[in-house]
């Protein structure tokens, strides 16, 4: 008895997550947010994501949508695990009634097996600041999206950033760089671009993996007390930046020689360490911390009408910030997609168009209120990216302090890596490029 | 002398692998000596969440894999109500939520499953884990909390003089060692000399021996597991401090299984000094054999320390099948 | 009245020993596989095949073998996602060096060579016993986790740690829409049942059993524990193996190696003790609810039409998915397997109480 009643229910249940939700065919942009809310990397992915939907909230209620055209969302949990990351993306990418408008899973593990399956899915895939390097080529990676830079680029620019302050890169020989990574392919993707410096320049690099969730650095950090590396950079994501930070006060390295990438300098990841942190450096890329129009807009259309996803004094902390942005270019791909295609929901392809060319200047960051939060960002079928560049932060123990100086990426180095990773992938997964003259033509 | 050859051996061993990076030369030699302070003070904290499983295993028989949950919820606990009323006052009131939270465990999850097997009631344990992660994040958030315990964190070079470089110590790290004492110190005492000490070690002994002389075993279970709910709220404070107050703390709970099966499931000395020997070797093969390896190998990394614990506890179990202090397990067919 | 085995009589030891020996079973088992073979692929989406189905069957597979060595022989192991993760390293080796062999051979030497690396890691189970046993076997999954990350041989030297594959080809069938991979590992599935089923029914599986449940006077009796142990342990790896080389290649495509941690081998522990030791049935019981459960909870929130943010739902699923456990081994330790076994006998009395 008990098992007929069981077996019914589970078989109810499996029917109706089988039928397909009968959606009305609303004029609605469905727009997926992969987020993690909880887990070892909750401290970081909240303010992201709570960012991210704040925007989607504001379009809505202060421009009524796209072009007319409502947004709806609706959050996944993937807890930055790859294989929930990648069953969120199959329950969402078809909702709504033109499917999945982008997915920005902000993990680089997720990316990747997202990454296959985009090219039957057709749906784009921002990674604005993480994901694959080599997504750059549009012409093989013809969904992926790196907004902003890669990896590649942010760590070329700290090697950048340190040649200046050794007084030039060839003053790096014999320096020591240790690069303490996540044990994942977020923290693995820099060390190709390190080595080739390494071996242009002739510094050391000494590579210091932290398993995840890495609370366990103490043996890491003794180690780098016993190589005195020049200068660490930090790799890190959730728990794992904090604890660096402090572990880092524990052997007493100077914080002052520490760099972290653009997702290894938040809040959350310095105010643990408390005083500890003070002379922190890492690289801000986007959007740096603080308040702008788009802010005021936020308070005045979501915030004041309690309809925030987050806390109100959280808003305009780092990674908030670039959530907005995340979200904004999304829109903004959605918006010249709708020039060429109408103002109606639009599928993944047609939005990829946008995407492809989107060329977001100062006039249209001042029009959108992200003056002073955004770098102009211009992409083609060739170049997912748009050039990066980035600057240093510091915190001084109470906020972030943008240092002068606008580093950009060395493209001279990157294009050729770029290229023949790219070309590798192709060929490992039997792929054909793409031609964009053709496609444009 | 030829009966006990096995561990002998094993110890020589050992001690032949400390004292490698000695002789090969570690310059300087200071940071040897902080390679082991770091890796004893490490074990120390692995002591402290072992001192609670092998508490629970020694009174009622069951391998609480909810230990590090607890650790974590007691952290979390005392972090989040620290920010509303003085640190002590929410160590008391920590102290409360624990015992409760023992109480609850011990009624609806331990007598249902009273004569069950090993495996169910691990695996009731890894349900209880389960619940307290949901739980705890419910109640208390997701974000990273801070214990501070007016410490400072900054370290301090000791024998400079002395040793070529100096040892860089920290004076947290050795005061949550002399936390760790004094709570080792004074479960033995209450072990030892007070009658419900007595009457836990009766229980730990032989449970229906002790049911037929009137110790009531489930107020004995339910005062076993909030002692150890406590000790779990000494660790989560100590490692909070240290580490930050988050969700994977009670993963880090994960490293202190091979502490309690090199020291034995039933023995509190076992889970110190189990503590102590893997948080030394763990440490030491990570600073030291694990470049050796990394070159050797070609290897991506280093990281050994994961899986270097449980090689070790395995090693000392291949000879001493019930761990160092742990009884002799006699079968009988 | 329906499920009686009146007038069914034996009349060769063959017939007699037959698996399924009264007919409604054989009946039912023949109807049960059409319906999955012929029916299920025609009328349900490809969100159920990739997200229930397809985990269902590979787990199952997993389950299948860790039942093998915890359920008939009573060697409790915790980290058998390790042996899957090997399965699933040595599949993709093979298939990315030696191009040319079948995909079902590969499968199969992936198995093999997961099942001598299941001895390697079982030698300690001739010694260590009960919890101590399961707590070394953690001592496999760390090491796994560790080796397939940092020995770049394995990812064939990728930057990133992960891997990721080319759909597979079988005889010229490429396996890559959502209904073909389920027939495929439906296939699979029904072959290597039938094989456990038939050792755990064999004087090898007699041997396991009397391992589990008294091993000293086994060894009185002239079991050998070597042997008995290691086959289990090799049979067991054998299966997780070739479940680890289909979950990578089918249903993953990409993956790292933090795809197979604690959280995989914790799960498959929980399938088998929800769905029964010590039954093949069982297995697939306990694989079932397991995939089903945190799609369940997940959904449930949304159907009710209650708002909830996703971090208090993901909570929630955590807190019901560890009472749920809690109580199933309060109210049926022997699994679900035993609700259906319970049923089973119900039926054969049906419609007379007794």
């Amino acid at each position: 008895m008990k098992a007929k009643f069981a077996a019914l229910a589970i078989a109810a249940a499996v029917a109706a997550i089988g039928s397909t939700s009968a959606l009305a065919q609303a004029k609605e942009q469905f727009f997926p947010v992969l987020s993690y809310r909880t887990g070892a990397y909750a401290p970081n992915g909240i303010p992201f994501a709570n960012g991210y939907v704040d925007y989607l909230k504001l379009i809505n209620a202060r421009d009524g949508g796209i072009g007319g055209v409502k947004i709806t969302f609706e959050e996944c949990e993937t807890g930055y695990a790859t294989d929930k990351g990648v069953e969120c993306y199959e329950r969402l990418k078809g909702k709504g009634p033109t499917g999945a408008t982008v997915f920005q899973p902000l993990s680089t593990g997720i990316t990747f097996a997202v990454t296959d399956k985009s090219f039957s899915d057709h749906i784009p895939i921002i990674t604005a600041g993480y994901g694959r390097a080599d997504s750059v080529d549009g012409t093989v990676f013809g969904w992926n999206f790196p907004l902003g830079g890669t990896y590649w680029d942010a760590a070329d620019m700290l090697v950048q950033h340190v040649g200046k302050k050794e007084g030039g890169l060839d003053k790096l020989k014999g320096k020591k760089i240790a690069l303490v990574y996540h044990d994942s392919p977020y923290g693995k993707e820099p060390i190709a671009l390190l080595e080739q410096r390494a071996k242009m320049h002739g510094y050391e690099l000494i590579l210091l993996p932290v398993t995840h969730p890495g609370v366990e650095q103490k043996a890491t950090w003794l180690q780098i007390r016993q190589q005195r590396p020049d200068y660490v950079f930090l790799w890190g994501w959730g728990v794992m930046n904090s604890t660096s930070i402090k572990e880092a006060v524990a052997t007493g390295y100077p914080r002052e020689k520490m760099y972290g990438v653009w997702w290894s300098g938040a809040e959350p990841d310095v105010t643990p360490a408390g005083d500890g942190a003070k002379g922190y450096n890492a690289l801000v890329f986007l959007a740096p911390a603080g308040q702008g129009q788009v802010h005021k807009d936020l308070i005045k259309y979501v915030y004041d009408k309690g309809q925030g996803t987050g806390k109100k004094e959280e808003i305009g902390e780092v990674l908030y910030n670039r959530g907005l942005v995340s979200a904004m270019m999304a829109v903004e791909g959605v918006r010249k997609a709708q020039v060429k295609y109408g103002k109606k929901p639009l599928t993944g392809e047609q939005v990829r168009w946008g995407l492809e060319n989107l060329s977001i200047d100062d006039a249209a960051i001042k029009k959108l209120g992200f003056t002073g939060f955004m770098t102009p960002v211009s992409t083609s079928c060739v170049n997912h990216s748009g050039e990066a560049s980035a600057s240093i932060h510091t915190w001084d123990g109470k906020k972030w302090v943008v240092q002068p100086g606008v580093y950009h990426a060395d493209t001279s180095i990157l294009k050729p890596m770029i290229r023949s990773s790219a070309e590798k992938y192709a060929a490992e997964k039997k792929l054909s490029k793409r031609d964009c003259a053709k496609e444009a033509g | 002398m030829k009966k006990h050859w096995p561990v002998l051996l094993l110890g020589a061993a050992l001690l032949i692998g400390l004292a490698l990076p000695l002789a090969t030369g570690v310059s300087p030699a200071g940071f040897y000596v902080e390679v082991l302070l770091g890796g004893l003070m490490t074990g120390v904290l692995y002591s402290l969440v072992a001192l609670g499983f092998a508490l629970i295993f020694k009174a009622s028989g069951v391998f609480n894999f909810a230990q590090g949950a607890m650790v974590l919820f007691a952290a979390l606990a005392v972090a989040r109500l620290a920010e509303q009323v003085p640190l002590w006052l929410a160590i008391v009131l920590a102290t409360v939520i624990m015992t409760a939270l023992a109480w609850v465990i011990e009624r609806v999850v331990l007598r249902p499953l009273v004569n069950q097997e090993a495996v169910a009631l691990l695996m009731a344990t890894l349900g209880v884990t389960y619940f307290l992660d949901g739980f705890g994040q419910t109640v208390w958030g997701s974000d990273i909390y801070k214990i501070d315990l007016g410490i400072a964190k900054e370290p301090v070079m000791i024998l400079d003089k002395v040793i070529q470089g100096g040892i860089l110590v920290n004076k947290e790290d050795f005061v949550a060692a002399m936390v760790a004492a004094a709570l080792v110190a004074g479960l033995t005492l209450f072990f030892q000399k007070t009658s419900t000490g007595r009457a836990l070690r009766a229980v730990a002994d032989d449970h229906q021996a002790a049911q037929s002389i009137g110790i009531p075993l489930n107020r004995i279970w339910v005062i076993v597991w909030a002692v150890a709910g406590f000790v779990a709220l000494v660790a989560g404070v100590i490692w909070g401090s240290q580490l930050g107050v988050q969700f994977s703390l009670s993963q880090v709970a994960l490293k202190a299984l091979p502490v309690v099966i090199l020291g034995g499931f039933t023995s509190i000395a076992g889970a110190i000094v189990g503590g102590l020997i893997i948080g030394v070797g763990e440490k030491m093969a990570e600073v030291f054999l694990g470049p050796v390896l990394v070159k050797a190998f070609d290897l991506a990394g280093g990281g050994i320390e994961n899986w270097f614990a449980y090689v070790l506890a395995l090693l000392f179990l291949l000879v001493r099948p019930e761990g160092l202090f742990g009884e002799k397990h006699i079968d009988r067919v | 009245m329906l499920y009686r085995e009146n007038g069914q009589f034996k009349s060769t030891y063959a017939s007699d020993q037959q698996m399924l020996p009264i007919l409604q079973d054989r009946v039912f088992m023949v109807l049960l596989l059409a319906f999955a073979f012929v029916a299920v692929p025609l009328f349900v989406s490809d969100y159920v095949f990739l997200s229930l189905l397809i985990p269902f069957l590979i787990l199952t597979l997993a389950a299948i073998g860790l039942n093998i060595l915890v359920g008939y022989c009573g060697q409790i192991s915790i980290g058998h996602a390790a042996f899957m993760a090997v399965g699933a390293y040595a599949a993709y080796n093979l298939v990315l060096r030696v191009p040319q062999l079948n995909f079902l051979v590969v499968l199969v030497l992936a198995g093999m060579i997961a099942a001598a690396s299941g001895m390697l890691f079982g030698i300690p189970s001739l010694r260590i016993k009960g919890l101590y046993l399961a707590v070394a076997t953690l001592a496999a999954q760390f090491f796994a986790d560790w080796l397939f990350a940092r020995v770049k041989w394995f990812t064939n030297y990728s930057s990133s740690g992960s891997v990721s594959t080319a759909p597979i080809e079988i005889f010229g069938w490429s396996v890559d829409s959502p209904a073909e991979k389920y027939l495929f590992l439906l296939a699979v599935l029904v072959v290597f049942t039938l094989v456990a089923k038939n050792l755990v029914r064999s004087h090898i599986g007699r041997e396991w059993m009397a391992m589990r449940d008294m091993d000293v006077a086994a060894e009185v009796i002239g079991i050998r524990p070597v042997y008995a142990k290691l086959t289990a342990f090799a049979v067991s790896a054998f299966y997780c193996g070739v479940a680890g080389a289909l979950w990578g290649f089918i249903y993953l495509g990409a993956w790292e190696p933090l795809a197979f941690n604690l959280n995989l081998s914790l799960n498959l522990l929980f399938m088998i003790i929800i769905g029964g030791m010590g039954s093949l049935l069982g297995s697939f019981f306990g694989a079932a609810f397991i995939v089903a459960l945190p799609i369940l909870l997940d959904q449930v929130p949304i159907w009710l039409g209650i708002p909830m943010s996703t971090a208090t739902a993901s909570h929630l699923a955590s807190m019901i998915f560890g009472a749920l456990i809690i109580f199933f081994l309060i109210v049926e330790p022997l699994g679900l397997a035993r609700l259906w076994a319970i049923g089973k006998e119900k039926l054969r009395l049906w419609p007379f109480p007794h």
